[in-house]
């Protein structure tokens, strides 16, 4: 199951970051997905579930926002959703000179950890993504 | 109270470095790798067995690398070939990870290796996920699979830089209906170029294997829309980061 191995790279990526943070648990996991990702959220969130039993995950919200796809026709300049199954052909021009302009997005959107006891400390860095 | 940590990272994104670190090791001693990817039981051990029998007998040097859940079937079906042959047991995932690839070709692999081929598990969801550090990824279908299978599996066929049509011998019999499946296949990877080929009667198998020598000579590669996107978005493939010492040659 191809979730599951997403489900676990999520898990891994995460508690590298806890781990850079100095968090011992997460509270919250924001991911953003695209709708030619490839990835079904239901079945990811399944996954999530398993993937994440015994980790400083065992008790985080999990979100899932969905990007829906935008394909651009590079002559036409034309933007259009591919739809389901995808469609990449320009719907003006029926070419295949076209960009992806989103949904193929698979990420880590952001991660939320208990605040720190000492409030003086407070940390809003980001993490150069990467 | 939470702090919320701003993140912009790809899931996947320790994979694709370092298949990215990988392609660039292999780049530097002239390896070129090609990734295969179909169902089970779309010919693809088969054409790879009569790819490499060429190999050998035009002495490119080539090797394989067939991944599988479990047993060695295909690697001594392969080995016939002369090639080097790598099995690699997958312990139930269901798809190559670059880690584990190049962990797996660390003191194998014949420095004078030309073509690289990874016979990828048998499976059109979760490989077309996962960069192992190809330069050319091959998506395969067998005509006994039915022209639509292209929009089933949109990220196998959508990110792939050629598709081959196995089986073609098997065409007429099983009634393929060939315009359907280039249509389907225009649909989700504009361009691409598609191989109609058959390991029995040998059809194609000059084109495929050309068309893997031209890419080892530094041809052109088709770079399909969907992919292109992701290029951008996480972007290093195709940057040099020679930052790691190279896969172990002997
Ligand atoms: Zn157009």
């Amino acid at each position: 199951m191809h979730e599951l191995s997403i489900a676990i790279a999520v898990v891994e990526a995460v508690d590298e970051l806890a781990r850079r943070h100095d968090a011992d648990a997460v509270d919250e996991v924001r991911l953003r997905v695209g709708e030619l990702a490839g990835v079904e959220p239901d079945a990811l969130d399944f996954a999530f579930e398993v993937a994440r039993e015994g980790t400083l995950l065992s008790t985080a919200r999990f979100t899932v926002e969905r990007v829906a796809a935008v394909v651009r026709c590079a002559p036409c300049a034309v933007e259009f959703h591919p739809g389901t199954p995808p469609n990449l052909l320009c719907p003006q021009c029926d070419g295949g000179s076209v960009e992806v302009l989103a949904g193929r997005e698979l990420e880590l959107a952001g991660v939320g950890f208990p605040a720190p006891d000492h409030h003086d400390e407070e940390v809003t860095a980001d993490v150069p993504g990467r | 109270m939470c702090q919320v940590v701003d993140v912009r990272q790809a899931v996947l994104a320790r994979n694709d470095g370092l298949a990215e670190t990988l392609r660039t090791e292999l780049r530097a001693r002239g390896t070129t790798m090609v990734n295969l990817l179909s169902s089970p039981g779309s010919g693809k051990t088969a054409l790879l067995e009569v790819v490499l029998a060429r190999a050998t007998a035009e002495a490119v040097p080539a090797a394989a690398v067939t991944a599988d859940l479990a047993t060695e079937n295909d690697a001594a079906r392969l080995s016939r070939s002369g090639a080097p042959v790598k099995q690699v047991h997958t312990g139930g995932l269901c798809h190559l990870e670059a880690a584990q690839l190049r962990g797996h070709l660390e003191g194998w692999l014949p420095d004078d290796t030309r073509v690289l081929f990874i016979e990828n598990v048998g499976n059109l969801v979760c490989p077309a996920s996962y960069d192992l550090g190809e330069t050319l990824r091959v998506a395969l279908m067998s005509v006994t699979e039915g022209e639509d299978k292209p929009l089933k599996y949109p990220s196998a066929f959508g990110l792939a830089n050629l598709v081959v049509l196995t089986k073609a011998d098997l065409a007429e019999a099983v009634g393929f209906d060939e315009p359907a499946f280039l249509a389907a296949v225009r649909q989700v990877n504009p361009g691409v170029d598609v191989l109609r080929t058959s390991a029995r009667t040998g059809l194609g198998v000059a084109a495929l294997w050309e068309r893997v020598l031209e890419v080892c000579d530094g041809g052109p590669v088709h770079r399909p829309p969907l992919a292109g996107h992701r290029d951008r978005a996480h972007s290093h493939p195709h940057t040099e980061s020679a930052d790691r010492h190279g896969v172990d040659a002997h």
